[in-house]
This record gives C-alpha cells, structure tokens and sequence, in this order.
C-alpha cells in the first residue's frame, strides 16, 4: 500500500515545482517526481535579434537571477566572436560575481533555508540573556546585547500577534521535526532581520559596476564603466572607497554571522549529513577566469565532472562536446522530429512544446508518461548535481588550498566523516563554505583591481570587434556563470549578424529535471528517496532537502490581487493519494 | 501640510510575458509625458522581490506600476491605495516566488513603509511568451500613464 504526497503550491500562474513523493507504510519515501510547471520561451524571444543586446532579454528570464543569465549571455556571444576583454574588466567581473554570490547566499540561508530548521515561534520563549551569551561565544559580531535581543523578541510578538507570520514562508512552527533550543530560534530570527539591512550595503558593487541599480548595465567586449580618477561618471577614487567600505560590511557579516550560524544550527539536525544527496554525480563549468577565459587551469572553480563521488579522478567536460552534452525529453512536454528517446545538443536544440498532462485541477501527474516542462539535461546520458556541493567538491577535489582548510574545520566541527558532504547538510554547509570563500576573493580581486589601476592599465572594453562588418558569416559560441544555483550554459548561435538559435541551460533544470529516455531520476528525485517524514501533510522534511538546492523555478510571474485572496500554500492543495 | 521632496515610481513585471510586462514598458511613455521633473525617480524594478526592499524602505512617496489581477475584463484600469494594497504573504517552495506584497509587509514590519503608497495598473489580457502588450491592455495604456501623472501632480510633482 503506497501513499502518494502531491506538494503544489498553487500560483496565479501555472504552479512553480511540484513534486510527487510515494511512500511505504513507515512513511518513508520510495519514489519521488518533480515536475516544473512552468515554460520558459528566451529562446523564442532571441531568434533574429542583435547578439549584442541578448543580454538585456536574457537576464530577464529569471526575476532575480538577472546578473547570471547577463553574463552568461555575453560571455557566449564574446566566445563565438572570438572578443577578449580587457583584464581590468575581467577583474570586475569577477567582482560582480563574488558578490552576487555572498548575496543571494545569505538571503537565502536566513528568508528561506533557515525556516526550515528555526522555530520562529519557539523564539518567543527564549531567555535575551542566555541568547546573549550564545552570540558572544560565536563571534564578536556586536548587536549581542541581552536588551537587543529582548527588543527582538518583542518584535517577532508583535508579528506573531498580528496573525502576520505568513512572512516567515512555512507553516509548521511547532513540527516535531524542529530541534533547537529557543534561544538559537532567536538569534536566527535577529538575523534573518539583520539580513535585511546588510542587503542594502551589499548592492552598492552592483550599482557602481553596472551604473544603476536595479538591473545593472552590462557589455560584450568588457564592463560598461570606463575607470578614470578625474572623471565623475566613471569609476573614481571616491567610488573605489564606497566598494571597499561595501566588501568590508559583506566579509564581515559572512565571517560574524553566517557562517558561526551555520556551525550553530548544523549539529541539531546531524541526521541531515546521512540524508538528501541521492546521484553521487556533480557537474561545474567553472568560475573566476583569469584574463584569458579559454584557459580553463586559471579558474578558481575548476570546470569538472565527479562521477561516483569520486573526487580522485575527476574529468574535465567539454560543453562544446555534442555526443555528450544533451538534453532528452522522454517525460518533457516537449517533441523532437527524431522522436522521444532521442537527446539533441543545445545548439541544435529545439523548443517545440507538446503538452499531454492533465487539465488543472488535477490529483496526479502521469509520471509513466511526459510530467513536467523542464527537459532533462544529461552528460554522456548520466544525470548529475549542479551547485555549491558540486562546486565544493570541485575546489576540494584540485585541492584549492583556502576551500580544503573550511571542509575540514566544518568537519572536525561536526564530528562528521567526509562522507557527510555527500547530503543535505552537506550541500547546506558547502553553500556556507563557497560564500566564505568566494567573499575573501572579492578582497584579492579588489586589490588585483587596485594593481591595474596604479599600472595604468585601465581599459576595460574592447570594440575591436563591436561592428558586425567584422563578424563572420556564421559563428556559435558557449557562456557560462557559474550562477548561485550551479552550472548555468548559454549556447548562441549566430548567423548573417543575428541570433540564430539560442539555448539556456539552467541549474534548475540539471537539478529539478524528470526522469530521462533511461528512465534515471534528476538530483531532486534522487535526493529525496530514503527521507523518512514525521507528519506526512507537513513535509517538512521535503523542503529541507529541496531547499538546501535553491530552487529557482518560474520566479517571474508576480501580481497583486486585488482582493487580498491567498493563493494558497504548500501544503494547500496537498492530497495524500491511495491507489486503489 | 508639506508634501514629500522625492517620489519613486516603481514599474513592476516581467517583460517577457506580455501584459506582465506592463508596468515596465509604461515607463519609458511617462518620461516623456513627464518631461524632467525634480524628485521624481522612475525605476524599473522587474521582478526583482525582496531586492527591492531598500528601494521602497526610503521612498516617502511611492507610485507602483504593474499588471493587476481583480477578475476585471481585460484592460480595466486598476486603483488601490495605502491601505488597500493586500500585504499578506505566503509560504513559498522557492526563493523567486518572494511577491512584492511580501517586500511591502517586510516594509510595514520594520515601520518603512512609504507614508504614500499607491498602485495603478491594468487587469492583463495575455501572459504568454512575447515581447508585446495585448491589444486591450496597449488601448490602455494612455489613461493609465495620465492617471499616474494625475497621482504625481497630488502628491505635488507636476511634469
């Protein structure tokens, strides 16, 4: 006797992800589906535009991914004209790209992660005082008052009074699965809204960089902004100290705050590091190239492909390699001309939507057939996992000295063997070391930066190459970023000056992919076999491994309704499913 | 009674899917009708969620823009002011699905929120993939950008 847990959280749109889970009679799951209920079209969108200005539609493709998917886009169109940029401009880059990272993992970690291991309203019995000596014995991060943390507690009071506690994403306070003492619900909960103010310090890189903000400005051949000390619309001493003055803020509060959370919370919940990873595999297409992109030995993040969790002999994967890199569409609601069990390679992609699921509202996808609109990307017909795990074990595996030290004091933190990585709590506390890391690159790069410019060497575009007459007939490239979410492609292909074909493959869909033409399960179906849940119509424990990747599915639809009517909730919509 | 110094207009949306995209591409039409105008800031906020925190925390006066859905015939010019403007959240599977509703109860809990706030949108028509405005909701938009001018010119900003 199987159940079946539909989890649909039901949106104006079409849902975002829903996942079905089955399970056996001790509430364990056995099989698990995830299905993305929405389509994204850039690729229709870009055919027969100026490859120049890709990037503007690109980054628009994902509501808040916008920096990834820019850079992306212009890498791949620089890539198929042959365009190096400048090395100044190749630092900043970097720059944008450390910091997009420390931002969108923090915010992560403490508005959705967090939530899902910090009992909000266990905070309300939590003693300031007591909550005040756990802080000072983390860090010497200063708003550790007892009268500071009193204040805080008076604040989630109110919230809770108010009926408001929607704003902190789920609805389980209370689950049996919640583990930590009153007072770290706290200081998690001072955090989560100390977040918000560090967020405002940390986009001023973004703001100078791409010369506004929101939605930065960005170029193929380099950065947008010219560096000129005597100029006030280029980058100038006075802009150089705010940027310096904005890393400091951003280490510190890495250094003070998330990462001693982390160490805090993680040994709660230590069943997590036997939990959640499911395919063993890992894919990276690397990060933070040096001035020449095409010289893969410079990155930091190497580009590598782990199989078996094998960190000893890693392989380096080819994007441009079309007998591997392919994506298959057996259980897609799509169609391809040479038919369902076959894999086309991004640049001959096609995007030909064939819906056959269900009509809403309905109980269950048929998962034996074609159930979701994500296709599913495979690397030599092999599933694997894209993020910060991967890019984790990717450092760790070339030995990057800096990321090797952080693994093994998170370890020797936790009592926990190497082999605890390979897990949900693994894939949290790799989040946490890649933003440490990452945050402490942005101080090299600054100072690299600081080199340039003392040098002279202040070009940061090149426009040898900006008049399509220079272009060739026909040309196709492959961009990349390695986004917060894992390995991120953009393959363009360019004809006569204008896009021809161009394909997006995002980390979202390696990870949140269906089942493939062999039937192998994507990393979410994966990581979710073998979780045992508590109170099977709050699966709490669902959302921390699903969490602990960072979805980022249909993220750009937003409305107000009018009528202030709920959209429902996870957990809404749930039905537990007997099969006859 | 002094009127703020400094209004933001926000435009909200997501240009890829038609009438979604509204909010945005209204902006540019009411540059031009407003002409330069001292304090008036109109900023393209996509979809950007709980980014655009800090923006609305230090705005006096603010004006959003966006597709609005109040089971109105297509192309139906929406109001909702200050307090009409649902603040409730909702449990989210992902990150992305962070609404504006939420920055704003995020806003009113940390007592930022702008002491005017207003919206002005349409009821959307199409939401699939494309670049351009449904006909109802294009037919549309002149009285939607003069009536976002008309709110302006209230708090005091004449263009």
């Amino acid at each position: 006797m199987t159940q079946r847990i539909v989890i649909d959280p039901i949106t104006r749109i079409e849902g975002h992800l829903r996942l079905e889970v089955e399970l056996d009679e001790a509430r364990t799951i056995t099989k698990a589906y995830s299905s993305g209920t929405m389509v994204r079209g850039i690729e229709i969108i870009l055919q027969g535009r100026d490859p120049r200005e890709a990037w503007a539609f690109a980054q628009r493709a994902c509501g808040v991914c916008t920096t990834v998917h820019a850079i992306a886009s212009i890498r791949a169109v620089e890539d198929a004209l042959g365009i190096r940029i400048p090395k100044a401009a190749n630092i900043i880059r970097n720059m944008i790209i450390a910091q997009q990272y420390v931002h969108d993992h923090v915010m992560h970690f403490y508005h959705l992660h967090a939530l899902d291991f910090v009992d909000v309203v266990s905070a309300l019995a939590a003693d300031p005082k007591k909550t005040s000596d756990i802080q000072q014995s983390l860090s010497s991060w200063p708003m550790s008052s007892p009268a500071y943390f009193a204040d805080v507690r008076k604040k989630v009071q109110a919230i809770v009074d108010s009926g408001q506690l929607s704003l902190f994403s789920n609805a389980y306070w209370g689950h049996p699965a919640y583990k930590l003492p009153p007072e770290v619900n706290l200081l998690a909960v001072a955090h989560y809204l100390e977040a918000l103010d560090w967020q405002s310090h940390v986009t001023k890189i973004h703001t100078i960089f791409g010369g506004k903000n929101p939605h930065p400005n960005f170029v193929v051949g380099g950065v947008p902004l010219p560096i000129d000390m005597n100029g006030d619309q280029s980058l100038n001493a006075a802009k150089l100290s705010v940027i310096a003055d904005s890393i400091a803020k951003i280490n510190q509060f890495v250094d003070q705050v998330y990462i001693p959370d982390l160490l805090a919370i993680a040994p709660y919940y230590l069943d997590y590091a036997a939990l959640g990873e499911g395919l063993g595999n890992f894919l990276t297409w690397g990060e933070f190239p040096g001035e020449d992109i095409a010289d893969l030995s410079k990155y930091v993040v190497p580009r590598v492909l782990i199989l078996n969790r094998d960190l000893k002999n890693v392989v380096v994967p080819d994007p441009r390699d079309f007998e591997r890199m392919k994506e298959f569409i057996a259980h897609s609601w799509y169609t391809y001309q040479k038919g369902d069990q076959a894999g086309l390679a991004p640049w001959e992609g096609e995007t030909v939507f064939n819906f056959t699921g269900p009509k809403p509202p309905f109980q269950q996808l048929d998962v034996a057939g074609k159930y979701s609109w994500l296709k599913a990307p495979r690397w030599n017909e092999t599933p694997v996992e894209v993020g910060p795990l991967a890019r984790v074990l990717a450092m760790y595996a070339v030995g990057h000295k800096p990321t090797v030290g952080l693994v093994n004091v998170v370890l020797d933190k936790l009592k926990a063997p190497a082999s605890a990585l390979f897990s949900t709590l693994g894939r949290t506390a790799a989040r946490g070391i890649e933003t440490k890391v990452f945050s402490d690159l942005l101080t090299g790069f600054f100072d690299e930066l600081m080199e340039e410019i003392k040098g002279g060497r202040t070009e940061t575009f090149n426009g040898e190459k900006w008049d399509p007459s220079t272009w060739p007939r026909r040309a196709q490239g492959f961009g990349f970023m390695e986004a917060p979410r894992g390995a991120l492609g953009h393959w363009v292909v360019i004809e006569g000056g204008k896009i021809k074909n161009y394909q997006m493959v995002v980390p979202t869909t390696w990870n949140a992919s269906p089942r493939d033409h062999k039937d192998q399960p994507g990393a979410y179906e994966a990581s979710l076999v073998g979780t045992h849940l508590a109170v099977p119509d709050q699966p709490l424990e669902i959302l921390r491994t699903i969490h602990s990747f960072d979805p980022c599915m249909a993220c750009a639809i937003h409305m107000i309704d009018a009528e202030g009517r709920s959209a429902g909730e996870v957990g809404t919509g749930f039905n537990v499913v007997c099969p006859d | 009674m002094s009127g703020p110094d400094r209004a933001i207009v926000l435009g909200l949306g997501n240009l890829l899917n038609r009438d979604e995209g509204l909010g945005v591409q209204c902006l540019e039409p009411l540059r031009n009708r407003l002409g330069s105008v001292a304090g008036i800031e109109i900023l393209d906020g996509g979809v950007l969620g709980l980014d655009l925190l800090p923006l609305v925390e230090c705005a006096r006066a603010l004006l959003i823009l966006d597709a609005v859905d109040a089971r109105k015939p297509p192309g139906t010019l929406i109001e909702l002011t200050g307090a009409d403007i649902p603040l409730f959240g909702r449990a989210k599977l992902s990150w992305h699905q962070v609404t504006f509703q939420e920055v704003l109860q995020l806003a009113a809990m940390r007592n930022r929120l702008p002491e005017r706030l207003h919206l002005v949108g349409v009821q959307p028509a199409d939401l699939s993939i494309g670049l351009e405005l449904s006909p109802e909701v294009a037919a549309a938009m002149p009285a939607l950008i003069e009536h976002a001018a008309a709110v302006l010119a209230g708090w005091g900003f004449y263009g």
